[in-house]
């Protein structure tokens, strides 16, 4: 299974690889939306994408936006990881096209859980 | 910080007494963490400090403080996915179809706690059985701890709690933001009746069950209380019902009146059939 993080934060992707990898994902990593969609040009797709809202140059959303504007990404699931907690902002994920939505803080079980709902969970 | 034996044994003598639950010995851990900050709020030196005032007021409001903390357990919106799977898949679909001439749906949680198991069963009905808000649905939810019922009744559930387990398309269909917390909305609210209930003691009346959700609480119980709990439900249970456990939990060696069937990834509780 692969994913990808994208949070301008090394030390939160440094949280969300580390629970990935206890569940045997291969992390691809960005910084931002612009920077994910260069990464993903040429590899392998990964099944899940966890994404931040706000980063400089491209923010979450737009990735979002993006990602489901482009059929090949069509199979991948995409759950927001964000400290944005506004009832408006979950809508608006879902209806741009994310699966899921978890607001910060979380912890480990919280995205255990997402996983699971997702059906990505393979432990 | 360690718990002095006398005062384990005076928690676990009130904690029974008041609610059947047995606190076995090595459970100690579980006391201090759970009266820890009760004798914070009350502004006592540690849990010598609370049994001290106890033994003081044994029937005040501090014991029912210390009963609710002992008593309630940890949860979360769809907690172990696999018995709302089987609601949805199988079981709902096989009492609608059985049920199609009263219809009529008798449904009991009997372990509330603080609302999150009737309330996915509430949105599990709502989202998926549309056809169920033409039928007469009575869910009644119980719990021991007043403290928990008056907190399932306001359906008021903070950011954390709201980030465990519950998909972001409920959260977004079935709750209101209220400031920093999320309210479950009223029509959802409306269709569950919470009310008071210890589980050692008689049933009150209740039309025949054909469900009921017994998760996680029978652990708490010693054998000869599980086997009176089991015998009260079998007989509030429609002799077609279905029984829902948590998953350590069993009737096998317990209440031989009862079969197990595996249903969708879990397993469900039907009462043998004369």
């Amino acid at each position: 299974m692969r994913a990808l993080v994208v949070d301008d934060s090394k030390t939160m992707r440094m949280i969300l690889k580390q629970i990935l990898e206890s569940l045997n994902y291969e992390v691809i990593e960005a910084e931002q939306g612009l920077e994910a969609l260069e990464k993903l040009q040429g590899v392998e797709l990964p099944e899940l994408a966890l994404v931040d809202w706000n980063m400089p140059v491209m923010k979450g959303i737009d990735l979002v936006r993006a990602l489901r504007n482009d059929e090949h990404y069509a199979g991948m699931r995409i759950m927001m990881v964000t400290t944005e907690t506004e009832m408006e902002q979950v809508r608006t994920a879902l209806v741009e096209g994310a699966d899921e939505y978890v607001m910060k803080p979380f912890t480990r079980e919280m995205i255990l859980e997402k996983l699971e709902i997702l059906g990505l969970n393979p432990s | 910080m360690s718990i002095a034996q006398d005062d384990f044994d005076y928690l676990r003598t009130l904690v029974r007494q008041r609610s059947a639950i047995v606190l076995e010995t090595g459970k100690e851990y579980l006391v201090e963490s759970r009266l820890a900050p009760l004798a914070r709020e009350v502004g006592v030196e540690g849990i010598s400090g609370l049994v001290m005032l106890l033994r003081t007021d044994p029937r005040g409001q501090i014991s029912n403080k210390v009963v609710d903390a002992m008593t309630t357990n940890e949860t979360s919106f769809f907690r172990d996915l696999n018995p709302f799977d089987a609601l949805r898949l199988k079981v709902i679909p096989d009492l609608i179809a059985a049920r199609g001439k009263d219809r009529m749906l008798n449904l009991w949680c009997g372990a509330a706690s603080s609302g999150q198991e009737p309330y996915t069963i509430a949105m599990t009905l709502r989202e998926h059985f549309p056809q169920l808000n033409e039928w007469r649905i009575r869910f009644l939810a119980t719990d021991i701890s007043k403290e928990m019922l008056r907190r399932s009744r306001a359906g008021i559930y903070s950011q954390l709690e709201v980030n465990r387990g519950l998909p972001a398309k409920y959260l977004v269909k079935y709750f209101e933001q209220k400031g920093a917390e999320w309210q479950v909305r009223k029509d959802l609210r409306d269709m569950i009746e919470f009310s008071e209930l210890n589980l050692a003691q008689p049933l009150p009346p209740m039309p025949k069950l054909d469900i009921v959700f017994l998760r996680n609480v029978l652990i708490y119980f010693d054998l000869a209380t599980k086997r009176d709990i089991l015998a009260r439900v079998r007989g509030a249970l429609h002799p077609e019902g279905y029984l829902f456990l948590g998953g350590s939990e069993t009737t096998l060696n317990v209440d031989d009146q009862f079969r197990r069937e595996a249903c969708e990834k879990t397993f469900v509780y039907r009462p043998i059939r004369k």
